[in-house]
């Protein structure tokens, strides 16, 4: 299992434990968005949602980040309720728009989480130059968000959700609005960087092949109420040696078809939230 | 929104496009500047021309006069109103030259709007703070503000100006000059709480998620995310406040009778029309530079905020 690569008997980055989220409408209509889910990630795993669109995978990660509240259930991560996560900064966050403020230029985006946390002015020069030079924008430092590509915007946006060192990295749908090229090539920069900064990441997304291409467990959700179908743990090598030549590989193909045979077939092949590997 | 859509050529053309965009801007502004100037040439035209072609006794339909009469009194050639300008006041000996008197009283004006202009704003913007902090402020408080403008000005000023006389603190008494600036605060703030309110509330979701994910409270959200976001809509706002602070003022100079502002002298120049037709036009026209001061004053402040209107671009 993953877990035997994390440092023993450290709390899980995210723990979720029989999570229901339902929307209550004015007239007194409920939606169930999430019905007794529970997941748990590991430190330095990489972990997608995935599932039609109304399948609860991205309440699900805006409970994570505390964005909003379960109705019931309980949410840990790294040990702590949700809410303490949040305010310890354990997690960076970034969105399918990447949400970059118009007046601020590429490092001044970066530098904002740093900046509203009362870092020095040296230490967030170096940190966000640092930063920079990772996504690879160490030419568009000073530019402004409406001088950069869809690409470069979303590469910023990840830029500021690693500003903190978090060690846990939560990511809605960031690659959503991209083309299919720039998508890949910011797959393979998200590969690289989660080597370098061993994180542990919730990824969103509603692409097969992204799902397995990054993750090593990808979660099939299923839509009304949003349940977890089923986890397949995928685990394609180390982030090292994920690469190009992965989306070619046999193992990658397979994966591929067994992620699309759990979503778009209608009995569950197992016990929902139970791995099977 | 479509903030994620790239530009059309984002980092090949960032190099090349940034002398090409300044001569650009170059041209647009000297555009600007010719249409702005050719605009007054012909409203110039316009009045000379129908000086010249209109009847005597104006366009009269059933009684009502339409256009107005064409005669020297009603409407004095342009260049008898610029010469009127540059001689003195009056007949006497010692009468100030007329461009003088009426520099005089726009400057005076000027000073009153400026210090209401800031009242209002400073309200305005606080207005704007308390009802973007409380939803209940602002259920409770926006109907008034907006009720408070139908309010007609004319019958507040000699309200303000007698409860402004019974105030006296120490050495400090009411003078008249203050109630003029305070009506004219009252119609300034009224475009600043309102578009401030706005501009406040116009982050995205997805900003505002941000912040909050930062564990950044009200006021650091306020300071950096949600004030520099209202810059768009306040700058309007600000210019609105302007011009409507010095037509407060000139209004209310001349419901409170207050003496030495460009709106006694067009009340008190009015009067001298039959005789001198070319004399009420110039105090018209201080009040017309006044209002282009403020209103380029305000410019200047966008100036300087320049960086804060990245999205009006972009968007």
């Amino acid at each position: 299992m993953i877990m035997e690569s994390s440092p023993g008997g450290r709390a899980p980055a995210v723990d979720v434990g029989g999570v229901s989220r339902v929307f209550t409408g004015r007239k007194g209509a409920s939606v169930t968005a999430l019905d007794d889910v529970s997941l748990t990630v590991a430190p330095g795993e990489f972990v997608s949602l995935i599932g039609p669109s109304g399948c609860g995978k991205s309440t699900l990660l805006r409970l994570i980040a505390d964005l909003d509240t379960p109705t019931a259930g309980s949410i840990r991560v790294f040990g702590k309720p949700a809410r303490q996560a949040r305010i310890d900064q354990d997690y960076g966050i970034a969105f399918q728009q990447a949400g970059l403020l118009p007046w601020r230029t590429v490092a001044g985006n970066i530098e904002l989480p740093l900046e509203l946390h009362g870092a020095g002015k040296a230490a967030r020069r170096a940190r966000a130059a640092e930063l920079i030079e990772l996504v690879g924008l160490s030419d568009f430092a000073d530019n402004y968000p409406d001088q950069l590509s869809g690409g470069m915007q979303q590469r910023v946006a990840i830029a500021r959700a690693l500003a903190e060192s978090p060690s846990l990295l939560l990511m809605d749908e960031p690659f959503g609005a991209l083309d299919e090229m720039t998508r890949e090539r910011m797959q393979n920069e998200l590969v690289r960087i989660c080597g370098e900064t061993s994180a542990a990441v919730v990824f969103v997304t509603h692409s097969i092949p992204e799902a397995v291409f990054l993750s090593d467990r990808v979660v099939v959700m299923s839509p009304r109420p949003g349940r977890i179908r089923d986890v397949l743990g995928v685990g394609l090598g180390d982030t090292a040696e994920r690469g190009e030549n992965l989306r070619e590989d046999e193992a990658f193909f397979h994966a591929v078809s067994q992620v699309r045979e759990l979503l778009h077939g209608e009995a569950p092949t197992g016990a929902r939230g139970v791995e099977t590997r | 929104m479509t903030r994620t859509a790239p530009p059309a050529q984002p980092a090949a053309a960032g190099k090349t496009r940034a002398p090409r965009g300044q001569a650009r801007r170059g041209q647009v502004q000297l555009r600007r500047i010719v249409t702005g100037a050719l605009g007054l040439v012909v409203l110039a035209a316009l009045w000379e021309l129908y000086k010249l072609l209109g009847p005597a006794d104006g366009v009269v339909v059933g009684g009502t006069t339409l256009l107005p009469r064409t005669s020297d009194l009603a409407m004095p050639h342009l260049w008898v109103m610029a010469e009127r300008v540059l001689e003195p006041v009056t007949g006497a000996a010692a009468a100030l030259p007329l461009w003088l008197v009426v520099l005089q009283g726009s400057m005076f004006t000027l000073g009153i709007a400026a210090v209401g202009w800031l009242v209002g704003v400073t309200v305005g913007l606080l207005l704007a703070l308390l009802m973007q902090r409380f939803r209940l402020a602002e259920s409770a408080v926006l109907p008034w503000i907006v009720l408070s403008q139908t309010v007609p000005l004319i019958a507040l000023a000699p309200l303000v100006r007698r409860w402004g006389s019974q105030i006296e603190i120490g050495d400090f008494s009411w003078e008249s000059w203050m109630s003029v600036a305070l009506i004219a605060s009252y119609l300034a703030f009224f475009p600043v709480s309102v578009g401030a309110l706005r501009g406040l509330a116009s982050p995205d979701a997805n900003h505002v998620d941000l912040m909050h994910c930062y564990a950044a409270g009200w006021w650091k959200t306020l300071w950096r995310l949600r004030l520099p976001a209202s810059v768009g809509y306040l700058l309007p706002a600000l210019r609105l406040a302007a011009a409507s602070a010095v037509i407060g003022t000139v209004v209310a100079e001349v419901s409170i009778g207050l003496r030495g502002g460009i709106g006694r002298l067009i009340v008190e120049y009015a009067g001298a029309a039959g005789g001198d037709p070319g004399k009420p036009w110039a105090p018209i026209f201080g009040s017309i530079a006044v209002g282009l001061l403020a209103a380029g004053f305000v410019g200047l402040i966008g100036l300087f905020l320049r960086r804060f209107r990245r999205g009006e671009v972009a968007a």
